[in-house]
């Protein structure tokens, strides 16, 4: 049963990281890196910064695909318009918090320095300089399972965001009794 | 060697093995392992009151310069002591490069108050006996909050008795001195605390649960430091909604 399993999904995982090729997911990871040096380079206001990082995450991130990882299992109880809602305030929640984290980076130097295959998807390996300081590793996962090539995962010097954020939104439910609509409430409002 | 030395030497090989002896192994596909979770959340409670009635105020950045300076010095003391771990993990290259950059702060860089190395791109690599634990293939253990000195592992935590028996400082310099050494590093832990404290209350203060929050984190962190990390717990969202 498990074999039949393992070898479907190795059979799945096979095909569909052989249709996106190790270019493309570093040329993925490299416009990633340049719209985040424009927006965080650019001085505009943090409000408009905010908003450039949401366009953002929506063009290259796979947003309905991150959000319902981070929900985990009530995403499979909740309705249609509860996860629609639930990736919305996701998104915005997401720009918030992680394009507050970007904005370190102004002046950093970013290369994407490599790139492997991992279970059915493409690492994407950037380095990010800054003066006088070690440089360190941000690792974007990449995959074309959604029909377009966009990033689903980004771990920062081994700190992993879908895993960060599936125990912050667990948390956050939990402490909500399990109610999906006070949580998507709330993510609005949270930085 | 003084015969207090050598006393100390003896307790703290010993209490070291107790506490390797004692680690509580983390079971097969477990990311986190947490037997004491319900002391290390006092403790986590505990160090939080502490941070804010040392540090105060992270939000106001009060003179970094200063700062940068106090860390600087302490992180510079500490390089010997990982040079000692990188020889006993049979790892020559950081070996040198640890000793080279000690050896240029220290001159170049006013016995270590400036960071000229950093600046050549020699930025070493911090080491400490919960890594060569680690490389020798002590597991991991549960996951501890010590008092004071945070998030860290059974591991670590026997690690770090270890370095405080293993510092050359001891050897090199009589007691009231080799004090000093030991309170500068200390002071560089919490100018490092201070000066990445903003950083932490916005990912991890602000969170539904800090605690779970600072130690996956912290976790992930540390096992990516030590090349341990699990492909085992990347996460395939594609693959999970196979239903």
């Amino acid at each position: 049963m498990t074999g039949f399993a393992t070898a479907g999904f190795l059979a799945m995982a096979g095909r569909s990281a052989s249709a996106m090729t190790q270019a493309e997911a570093r040329t993925l990871i490299g416009s990633v890196m340049n719209a985040v040096h424009e927006i965080i380079n650019s001085a505009r206001s943090e409000a408009q910064m905010m908003r450039d990082f949401e366009a953002l995450f929506t063009r290259y991130g796979d947003i309905p695909v991150i959000a319902r990882s981070v929900l985990g299992p009530p995403a499979r109880s909740a309705s249609a318009a509860q996860l629609n809602a639930f990736t919305e305030a996701f998104r915005g929640y997401m720009a918030r918090k992680y394009g507050g984290q970007f904005r370190r980076f102004i002046g950093a130097r970013a290369d994407v320095t490599g790139a492997r295959q991992v279970q059915s998807y493409w690492e994407v390996i950037s380095t990010m300089t800054m003066r006088g300081e070690a440089p360190f590793e941000v690792r974007w996962h990449v995959s074309d399972r959604s029909g377009q090539h966009k990033f689903f995962n980004l771990i920062i010097e081994g700190v992993n965001l879908l895993a960060a954020e599936r125990q912050e939104i667990g948390a956050m439910l939990e402490r909500r009794g399990g109610s999906i609509d006070r949580l998507i409430q709330d993510l609005r409002s949270t930085r | 060697m003084p015969a207090r030395t050598n006393r100390f030497l003896m307790l703290a090989a010993g209490l070291a093995l107790v506490l390797v002896a004692a680690c509580s192994p983390r079971p097969p596909g477990v990311e986190i392992h947490d037997p004491y979770e319900v002391t290390n959340r006092a403790w986590f409670e505990n160090n939080l009151a502490l941070d804010n009635a040392v540090l105060g105020d992270t939000t106001e950045t009060s003179d970094s310069g200063l700062r940068r300076v106090v860390r600087n010095f302490g992180t510079n003391l500490s390089i010997p002591g990982s040079v000692v771990n990188n020889l006993l993990q049979f790892r020559p290259d950081r070996a040198i490069e640890n000793t080279l950059r000690f050896a240029i702060n220290s001159t170049v860089g006013i016995g270590g108050l400036f960071d000229p190395a950093g600046r050549m791109g020699l930025h070493g690599r911090r080491s400490d006996f919960g890594e060569t634990l680690y490389v020798w293939g002590v597991h991991e253990g549960a996951f501890v909050m010590l008092p004071f000195f945070g998030p860290s592992t059974e591991r670590d935590a026997a690690g770090m008795v270890v370095d405080a028996a293993l510092d050359p400082f001891r050897f090199l310099l009589p007691g009231r001195e080799h004090a000093a050494t030991v309170a500068a590093r200390l002071a560089a832990q919490l100018a490092e605390r201070a000066e990445y404290g903003d950083l932490i209350d916005a990912n991890v203060m602000q969170s539904a649960d800090p605690y779970a929050q600072s130690r996956l984190l912290f976790l992930q962190a540390r096992r990516y430091y030590l090349g341990e990390e699990s492909e085992e717990y990347f996460i395939d969202p594609y693959a999970e909604f196979v239903d």
